[in-house]
């Protein structure tokens, strides 16, 4: 791999968790339980969206084959998708989204904050305007574990039962690889593997509010990096891409 | 009735700064477990376009208000002393529109 390809697929890991969860939040949209959180949660997809257009337009200009923000949303398969398995995971109930949605927030902030000082001027930018979404996505998942995990019996247990579920899935988010290597060496990306111990605090200490017990590192899964994703990543892309692939030249 | 009210998270009123020296006005209510979460609700609800610069939430429970029945000893007795009015004064020209 070239620096440029590097780059490249560095920049579309970052689009890539920011377009599939948004698109997964989107899917609450008219189904959410309160009207006050149907609009919080398609608000927070559609600055996921926002982010995701701006890393993946700049991964196109990086790779100078022509591909635009729309041509690497909409026309990759699985395989070429580099977004974090926990973000593909289904929204499940609200806990489960929830759950998803505070520990990738609590990540997400860590690594804007570090990614705002890139070397790289453009993905600081993109980093730093995004911070500021994401500030405030973090504040709202917070305020939900500690809400249902300090709530009823019934609420609290349901948490419990979501974070147990996905905890799995969140060691990946500390994995660095030779693009990450790479990446970090050039002043471009972030060491998150340098995130953890203040991901760590954080976390504990809401897990701690909330009444919630940090569940044991026991299982792991992982695979974004190389294109290997669950089975919903699919799903996902089949309901997502379905339009332009059907009317490539479809305009709206 | 009871049984389902009390299954609902609490009412809040919102009030909404549109700009720095304007005053907070009231633009709906949310529901909300407390006053925190209704903060951040009234944030997605509300100022999605950029409407405010400030927000207050009050619980809608704790608000008093006047009822139509009392509208004839809160307000009639007011109608016929004009002299309240400010109008019996002349202003000069250079003051202009007040």
């Amino acid at each position: 791999m070239t620096d440029n390809d590097m780059l490249f697929d560095y920049l579309l890991r970052l689009g890539d968790n920011s377009l599939i969860l948004g698109q997964r939040l989107a899917e609450w949209c008219g189904h959410a339980p309160m009207l006050e959180e149907d609009l919080a949660l398609t608000n927070i997809g559609l600055d996921l969206l926002g982010q995701a257009r701006m890393f993946l337009s700049y991964a196109g200009e990086v790779e100078g084959k022509g591909r635009d923000e729309d041509r690497l949303a909409y026309f990759r398969d699985t395989k070429d998708w580099r977004n974090l398995l926990l973000l593909e995971q289904p929204n499940g109930d609200f806990a489960a989204t929830m759950a998803r949605q505070f520990f990738f927030d609590s990540f997400q902030y860590l690594q804007f904050e570090a990614l705002a000082r890139s070397s790289d001027e453009r993905l600081a930018g993109i980093a730093a305007k995004s911070l500021k979404e994401t500030t405030y996505h973090r504040r709202h998942s917070t305020d939900w574990i500690i809400r249902l995990g300090d709530g009823t019996d019934e609420s609290h247990e349901k948490m419990q039962r979501a974070i147990d579920a996905i905890w799995g899935y969140l060691p990946e988010m500390f994995d660095m690889d030779a693009v990450d290597d790479a990446m970090v060496a050039d002043g471009i990306g972030v060491d998150v593997t340098a995130l953890r111990t203040a991901w760590d605090g954080y976390v504990n200490d809401v897990l701690a509010e909330a009444t919630l017990i940090r569940p044991e590192d026991s299982w792991s899964v992982r695979g974004s990096r190389d294109g290997k994703h669950s089975e919903h990543l699919g799903y996902i892309l089949a309901e997502m891409q379905f339009l332009p692939r059907a009317y490539p030249d479809a305009k709206w | 009735m009871s049984k389902e009210t009390t299954n609902e998270l609490p009412l809040y009123e919102v009030f909404i700064r549109s700009k720095n020296g304007l005053d907070h006005k009231h633009v709906g209510s949310l529901h909300a477990a407390d006053a925190e979460m209704a903060l951040t609700a009234a944030r997605d609800v509300y100022t999605r376009r950029s409407e405010g610069v400030s927000i207050w939430v009050v619980k809608s429970t704790d608000i008093v208000a006047s009822s139509p029945e009392d509208r004839g000893s809160f307000y009639e007795p007011s109608d016929d002393k004009l002299y309240r009015h400010p109008t019996f004064f002349d202003l000069p020209d250079e003051v202009g529109h007040m």
